[in-house]
């Protein structure tokens, strides 16, 4: 194979044949125009969020710290959940008695998760202007079949985790790839198409429901 | 102020009437117009279809016959498209760098008539006057490819007696595209069937542009299918007067 | 055997295929009702970016700097993905690639592999390749397992079946899938595929995907996706295989900020579109534990030689230009006879395949030249002008290669060079008027002429012409103002 490398490349160096010898990527000029960071307050860009995701047929309930336990027992209860899929590292706390718990320690099968009823996690972040969750296999988030097989997916989010814009998120993001390789998933709402006479249809492959809670400070 | 009237072959030969409209109009205004008798075509033909070693001369006919100018005036969106936008490429085909100087240098003086009136003179009323209910096609290369942008509505809002109505889905192409309309016949009958559609939807007696090309296609339609629906270059409403209709 | 993007469907030209689907009217009613409705979501989707602008210059900067030294980022790609346990090949063409994907499947005895759609394997014909080879490749995109279980070809980069209505799609279902009781409303259809491909995707050893993005910088590969199945392919199986356009390359990580914001509003006209995976090689416990990532030339080095026409390859799939497109509007993706359908397909298959053929040269005529496409590229790819550029390469090559007398005897040929000589002396040029006012007698009756002759029969098919007046605007002039 070693030939196809070096005939492409020698190829690809034949049709560059304009560009000047010396010249190096950072000699194309890139203008970066464009915003890179929200001048939205901390308040706004919360409700900005929680209004954003709820626009993808996904729910969003905002809570305090305090309330978040009775919240997740709230919402799995609405949906019926009994066998609930949760990453290793998930604060105990929040899972509810009575919930069957199927942790991820014990590593579960894709047959295993397939089965179960849905899946509790964290996030790394949320995008206030796109109504976006990134999980990056961190804390709280396990890995990625946890949040793929379930059809239930309850994901919180803590208000100091959600950043304005794209760019903010994928500053953010970095070190998690670039030092430590992690897969990183941006969900907005769950999934969809639209491929039959453009009608969309939510919930294809993915969790089919994808709840929300927003936790911060009390609401006044 | 002194322009030069690049009327196009295409008006010269087939639309007399829109070369005259746009004398009179410009000199009304006070522009005083020359008219170089050495021009022919821009070679926008050729080179959009691909004869483009065909077309360098004419492109360096243009730009010796209209660079001693200090405006170039044209009643046609197209052509100026290919004057400001294309010269440039035809320039680097032809691999001539004093050519391409000679283009940067002229393309920018060159003007297509309603943005010449609107952003060059500064004027919109230009004292027209044209008592018919007309709907108004914004061409494409007038729209998207020298961008006159409202011009051509600012004008015709001004003009007294005229009932200007909006064209539903206005900014679609209706299907000319030069040799398209006969390489692709069918494509292009699709496209200015549902044009002509939205022009009979308006309910108006004729349908303007600033450029006769589109005019021909879709005006071709309109009289085969006895619609009694006129076409109109800009030129023409804006030089119609209340004392020459009166006349 | 090369397989190349275009389709050997006769090789028919453009103009020929369009005839076909401008007479299906329920072809039309679809596509009608699908661009519009998408065109004015995705102008909703852009007009609430007060930086789309910015965003659109850097995308198109980006992919500038990416194709003007295009080998260092590969080479530093190839060394990302290899640091993070991944293994890069290179293919040189459609054949080389599939080659390594079968045999990669081979090794690991597998029969049926799981695919998230791709068009560069549609590109390079992979799933026949397979087939061949005894392993069956399972579509996962809803619409790309309509196409596939229909046996028809992709008509839309995007919505592949957006040809295709609801009832059409329950019939389809209702035969192969053995649903039994089945409305032909999308949720219906949509849960039938869900629960087909639930266990396809269970059982799988290996997937096979495309890619939306590679960066060089830290080798992350991406797959920007709606339906989930894009997750499950490069997540549950074993093995992940990803083959992708060499010219997908992006610098670094932080370059996802600007493509990651074009993309999704340029395409399906959301904010963000539900999911993204963004993976860098292998993570242990988590995912495929082999990951192959191979790099696809396939004619992509042809597109690069042209300085202007390179920009083809900045096209980042998003299928606006399709979606804006008159002509794709009204004549679907079919008559292109391509895996890259559209106006950007009408400059791009032309150059990978080679300029010559009958089929593709007729690709870049396929186009009014109105600028829709250009307005809407979220990175700018000025289509129009590459479409020029093409014509001039497809005329110069007739002409080169038809022998003197044949293209002299060429109609079109013999009358733009009869008409670039008259335009050339204006002498001639007034002399011509003067012929054109005589000779146009015999097709003028009653002001009009209804019927033209031979190639300009078309125009004459649905439109009256004008006949030439009597005195040209130069005549007027001179006897109005003297010479």
């Amino acid at each position: 194979m070693s030939g196809a490398k070096e005939e492409v490349l020698s190829r690809i160096r034949r049709s560059l044949k304009d560009v000047p010898r010396n010249e190096r990527p950072e000699d194309v000029p890139v203008e970066r125009g464009y915003r890179t960071e929200s001048d939205t307050s901390r308040e706004e860009l919360i409700e900005l969020f929680a209004e954003r995701v709820s626009e993808y047929d996904a729910t969003v309930t905002r809570v305090e710290e305090a309330e978040l336990p009775a919240a997740i027992e709230k919402a799995l209860r609405r949906r019926g959940v009994r066998r609930l899929v949760v990453p290793p590292d998930l604060p105990e706390g929040w899972v509810p008695k009575g919930v069957e718990v199927l942790s991820d320690a014990d590593r579960l099968s894709n047959r295993d998760l397939d089965a179960s009823d849905g899946v509790l996690t964290g996030c790394a972040l949320g995008i206030a202007q796109t109504g976006t969750i990134a999980l990056d296999a961190g804390e709280r988030q396990g890995r990625r079949a946890l949040t793929l097989l379930p059809d239930y997916h309850l994901c919180v989010v803590r208000e100091d985790q959600v950043v304005g814009l794209v760019p903010e998120a994928f500053d953010r993001l970095r070190d998690a790839v670039q030092s430590e390789g992690r897969a990183i998933t941006f969900i907005s709402g769950p999934s969809a198409t639209s491929d039959i006479e453009l009608e969309r249809v939510a919930g294809v492959h993915g969790p089919r429901t994808l709840d929300v809670l927003l936790v911060g400070r009390a609401l006044s | 102020m002194r322009v030069a009237l690049f009327i196009t072959c295409f008006n010269d030969t087939l639309f007399p009437e829109t070369g005259i409209a746009t004398v009179r109009l410009l000199e009304r205004l006070g522009v005083e117009v020359d008219f170089p008798r050495e021009q022919t075509c821009c070679g926008q033909m050729h080179f959009n279809t691909g004869y483009q070693r065909e077309a360098i001369p004419l492109v360096r006919r243009f730009v010796k016959i209209f660079s001693p100018y200090e405006a170039v005036v044209a009643p046609s969106g197209s052509c100026v498209g290919m004057v400001r936008e294309l010269y440039p490429m035809a320039a680097e085909l032809a691999g001539d760098n004093k050519l391409a100087e000679e283009v940067e240098a002229l393309a920018p003086r060159v003007f297509e008539l309603s943005e010449f009136l609107v952003k060059k003179l500064g004027v919109t009323d230009v004292g027209a006057y044209y008592p018919h209910r007309v709907t108004y096609h914004p061409t494409c290369h007038s729209l998207r490819m020298i961008k006159v942008g409202d011009a051509p509505l600012a004008l015709l809002r001004a003009v007294r007696g005229l009932d200007l109505v909006e064209l539903s889905q206005a900014e679609e192409c209706c299907g000319f595209g030069g040799t398209f309309a006969v390489k692709n016949a069918d494509t292009s009958a699709a496209m200015l069937a549902d044009k002509v559609r939205h022009i009979l939807d308006t309910r108006a007696e004729a349908c303007a542009a600033g450029d006769n090309s589109c005019l021909m296609h879709i005006g071709g339609a309109l009289r085969r299918q006895r619609t009694g629906v006129a076409t109109v270059h800009l030129a023409e409403i804006l030089a119609s007067t209340e004392e020459e209709i009166r006349r | 055997m090369k397989q190349d993007a275009f389709s050997p469907g006769g090789g028919a030209p453009f103009e020929v295929l369009a005839k076909e689907s401008l007479a299906n009217s329920q072809l039309r009613r679809n596509l009608g009702k699908a661009t519009t409705t998408i065109r004015q979501k995705r102008a909703a989707a852009v007009g609430e970016m007060p930086d789309w602008e910015e965003l659109r210059e850097a995308g198109r900067a980006l992919k500038e700097r990416v194709m003007r030294h295009l080998d260092e980022y590969l080479l530093q790609l190839e060394e990302s993905v290899t640091r993070a346990g991944g293994k890069v090949h290179w293919a040189r063409d459609a054949r080389e690639a599939n080659r390594i994907v079968a045999s990669i499947a081979r090794g690991h005895a597998a029969r049926e592999v799981v695919k998230v759609k791709s068009i560069a394997t549609d590109e390079t014909k992979l799933n026949e390749y397979l087939e061949r080879e005894g392993i069956r490749a399972i579509e996962t995109d809803l619409a790309e397992l309509i196409i596939q279980l229909s046996g028809e070809e992709s008509s839309h980069i995007l919505v592949p079946a957006i040809h295709k209505n609801r009832s059409e799609i329950r019939e389809l279902f209702l035969r192969e899938l053995d649903a039994g009781d089945l409305s032909d409303e999308p949720t219906d259809l949509t849960n039938t595929a869900r629960l087909y491909l639930r266990k396809k995707f269970l059982e799988a050893e290996v997937g096979i995907s495309g890619a939306n993005f590679a960066v060089a910088e830290t080798g992350t590969v991406s797959v920007v996706e709606s339906e989930g199945n894009g997750r499950m392919c490069t997540t549950l199986p074993r093995v992940l295989v990803t083959v992708m356009g060499i010219e997908k390359v992006i610098p670094a990580w932080q370059d996802f900020e600007v493509f990651m914001q074009l993309l999704p509003r340029s395409s399906t006209a959301e904010r963000m579109n539900p999911y993204t995976s963004f993976w860098t090689g292998v993570s242990e416990g988590d995912g495929p534990q082999e990951f192959h990532l191979v790099l696809l030339d396939n004619g992509r080095t042809d597109v690069l030689a042209d300085e202007r026409g390179r920009q083809a390859l900045n096209c980042i799939r998003c299928s606006a230009c399709l979606n804006v497109c008159p002509v794709y509007e009204r004549v679907g993706g079919h008559a292109y006879n391509s895996v890259y359908p559209g106006p950007i397909g009408a400059i791009l298959t032309p150059q990978l395949v080679g300029i010559g053929k009958k089929g593709p040269d007729s690709l870049p005529y396929a186009s009014s030249l109105c600028g829709a496409c250009y307005e809407v590229c979220p990175v700018k790819i000025n289509i129009p002008e590459v479409l020029i550029e093409l014509r001039g390469k497809v005329v110069r090559h007739k002409q080169d290669a038809g022998e003197g007398w044949r293209s002299r005897l060429d109609p079109e040929n013999a009358a733009m060079q009869l008409m670039a000589r008259n335009f050339s002396d204006v002498r001639l040029y007034e002399a011509s008027q003067k012929l054109a006012k005589a000779g146009q007698w015999p097709l003028a009756r009653g002001g009009v002429i209804q019927r033209l002759p031979g190639r300009l029969s078309g125009w004459s098919a649905v439109r009256d012409l004008k006949p030439v007046p009597r005195q040209t605007f130069r005549e007027w002039w001179k006897k109005e103002r003297g010479s």
